[in-house]
């Protein structure tokens, strides 16, 4: 597939709409500091893995994708909920164990699903999501729906055989599922290089499923990337796979000090490859958008983020008696 | 009522298609379910009837295909899923304990996942140590799990089909050694067995025999040549395994006074082992003799005819450990 002009696909976006897209990558990076801060703080308990530095990659895919479409990926799960319209109060609130959590405070950090809004979660097993998200692909197919399941996971996964068996599959039933591989270049301490042979983007090519590797720190890289294959799978009833190129700031998770990397190494796609850094300077530089207005935005952000850690740790704790409940179906 | 008479094999096959017929979301996916009409015939001419879409013949990839199921149920399908054996289903039990039993509770209780595994399970008959575990403890230890494991024709295709109805993911067992057996059976097309009730196969004054499956049948010989002794000997078969009806075990005990367990599974940690934990803590009073546990030898499985006979539970030993009970 031949990639669309990238700046004519720019162009199809209205300053509008690429200020909202701004603020929902704001979103994500905001409330990941936070997160991060209140976890050192102990509000938060458990393991807790962070979004920061990935945004582009979750702000591009939402950006193109339609109502119906589902989304499902691993533990790294916080943004992803706030792309599928779950508000911070109810991420928050769940990562601080409260009754008010979106998943009632039972699932934590790893386990937050919007079934109503196309989230499903939220998988706590390394690669697990991966069937689940094809089998809800080929819901889609079954239901002779013309929608997708966008089903992500890292690089630490993709070597998981699952993922192999339903790739087979996919490929054999022709489901419509668009597998994001969110290569951040380690998957917990180790390198991908130390682990990945060849290129995951390639990983389909025995079973027939083409793919490509694209930049995952550029918001319009990755939307017209995703607008494409999305386009592609449903019109040629393939599954189709994007390795999106990115990195993430922190570590592994919150108790991951990091030192398997080199802090210049950090501060070197922080300084050239921030995907925050990108779509402001497009906005200034491209848009005329004056730096005050994205400021502003930045404060209306973070004043909503305050008000989702009041409501969260001033929720209550979930009662005893729903230690025993939704365990089976009424 | 009208009834008709059908094998345990066919009551699967027409439970299924029944379902089939009845809810456009009921799938059955499995190796060799389609073409081939199932490893065991369970799914003979369903294929030729439903087509590729409701009958879908699976890669040889037990992990991948139940993950699969498992997340189109989420969405709201209702897959039947079939193992070929459920030794198999160690392949794929990460995506039925971690991915259908928990993601309820994960979730706050706003995904459900209306999924069957179904397929034979336990000792089929000279197939060894890979092909012959029972594994119904195994599941019925998972809170989110329904564990069934009917032990005749009639009870097979009523819990079958009120296993596809049910919201929640269910645990299907059931035995090669019963696939020939015949009982008759509603020809109503909304005729189901409720899950969570055993039933009093025989009635008996003087011990429960309590089993689940094949052991049933174990438990209807030992009864019968009890008899001859004039030992009274009521049988209870559990149909369900997870939830368990307490009651029926308990108050056949407070009758009896004795409780008897045959299974084929190992016993440490097993369905036996938790029965007989419960009837000492609950009808303890009502004990005449301590509850006694017949389990499958803890060894792997042999494949030599006289092995696997010793390495299953015994009818003459079980007759004697009785008579020693009841004196």
């Amino acid at each position: 597939m031949n990639a669309q002009n990238i700046e004519q696909f720019k162009s199809e976006y209205s300053t509008e709409q690429l200020i909202e897209v701004y603020r929902q990558m704001l979103r994500f990076r905001r409330m990941s500091e936070k997160t991060a801060q209140m976890y050192q703080q102990g509000l938060i308990g458990g393991f807790c893995h962070l979004y920061t530095g990935q945004e582009a990659v979750l702000a591009g895919t939402f950006a193109e994708c339609e109502k119906g479409d589902d989304h499902i990926t691993s533990y790294r799960c916080h943004a992803h909920a706030l792309a599928c319209g779950v508000d911070e109060k109810e991420v928050l609130a769940e990562l601080t164990g409260r009754a008010t959590g979106i998943s009632k405070g039972k699932g934590g950090s790893m386990h937050m699903f919007a079934p109503d809004k196309g989230y499903w979660g939220g998988h706590g097993i390394v690669g697990a999501q991966v069937p689940l998200g094809t089998g809800m692909a080929f819901y889609h197919k079954y239901m002779g729906n013309q929608n997708i399941c966008v089903t992500s996971y890292g690089d630490g996964a993709a070597n998981q055989g699952q993922i192999f068996e339903a790739m087979n599959m996919a490929s054999l039933w022709g489901l419509p599922v668009l597998y994001v591989v969110e290569n951040n270049v380690y998957g917990m301490g180790t390198a991908a290089k130390r682990v990945c042979a060849g290129e995951l983007h390639q990983r389909g090519a025995a079973f027939g499923i083409e793919g490509e590797k694209v930049d995952g720190q550029d918001f319009f890289t990755v939307a017209e990337a995703v607008k494409r294959a999305r386009k592609y799978i449903l019109e040629n009833k393939r599954p189709y796979i994007i390795e999106m190129d990115t990195y993430r700031y922190r570590g592994h998770s919150m108790s991951d000090p990091a030192k398997y990397r080199s802090k210049e190494e950090v501060q070197a796609v922080k300084e050239n490859r921030d995907p925050l850094i990108r779509i402001y300077d497009c906005l200034v530089d491209e848009r005329g958008v004056k730096e005050s207005e994205l400021k502003e935005i930045d404060n209306i952000v973070k004043a909503n983020l305050k008000e989702s850690v009041d409501f969260a740790v001033n929720s209550p704790l979930p009662d005893a008696a729903e230690l025993m409940t939704d365990i089976m179906p009424k | 009522m009208t009834t008709y008479t059908t094998t345990y094999r066919n009551a699967l096959r027409d439970a299924m298609s029944e379902e089939i017929r009845r809810d456009e979301k009921v799938y059955l996916m499995g190796e060799e379910v389609a073409e081939y009409n199932g490893a065991y015939k369970c799914s003979q001419g369903m294929w030729e009837e439903f087509g590729d879409k409701r009958v879908i013949d699976t890669p040889i990839t037990e992990y991948g295909f139940t993950g699969l199921a498992v997340g189109s149920a989420m969405k709201g399908l209702r897959p039947i899923v079939e193992f070929m054996s459920w030794d198999f289903s160690m392949q794929a039990c990460d995506h039925i304990i971690n991915s259908a039993a928990k993601t309820k509770y994960m979730s706050g209780g706003v995904v459900d996942c209306p999924i069957v595994f179904r397929g034979q399970n336990a000792a089929s008959g000279r197939v060894a140590a890979q092909h012959s575990q029972d594994f119904a403890g195994w599941y019925a230890n998972i809170p989110g799990l329904k564990v069934i494991a009917p032990a005749n024709a009639h009870d097979a295709k009523g819990l079958l089909k009120a296993a596809i109805r049910d919201d929640a993911p269910v645990i299907f067992l059931e035995h090669e050694k019963l696939y020939g057996m015949e009982n008759e059976m509603p020809t109503d097309l909304d005729f189901t067995v409720e899950i969570g009730k055993a039933a009093t196969v025989k009635e008996g004054t003087d011990v429960s025999i309590i089993a689940y499956s094949y052991s049933v049948e174990t438990a209807k010989e030992v009864a019968k040549n009890l008899e001859k002794d004039g030992i009274s000997a009521e049988v209870i078969d559990l149909r369900t395994i997870s939830p368990l009806d307490e009651t029926a075990i308990l108050d056949s005990v407070k009758k009896t006074s004795r409780a008897v367990f045959i299974q084929e599974a190992w016993a440490y940690a097993s369905v036996g082992d938790s029965v007989a934990s419960l009837i000492q803590s609950k009808a303890f009073d009502h004990l005449d003799a301590p509850v006694e546990v017949f389990s499958g030898e803890r060894t792997p499985m042999p494949y030599a005819a006289n092995l696997e006979e010793l390495a299953l539970p015994q009818v003459d030993k079980i007759v004697e450990k009785i008579k020693t009970m009841v004196k």
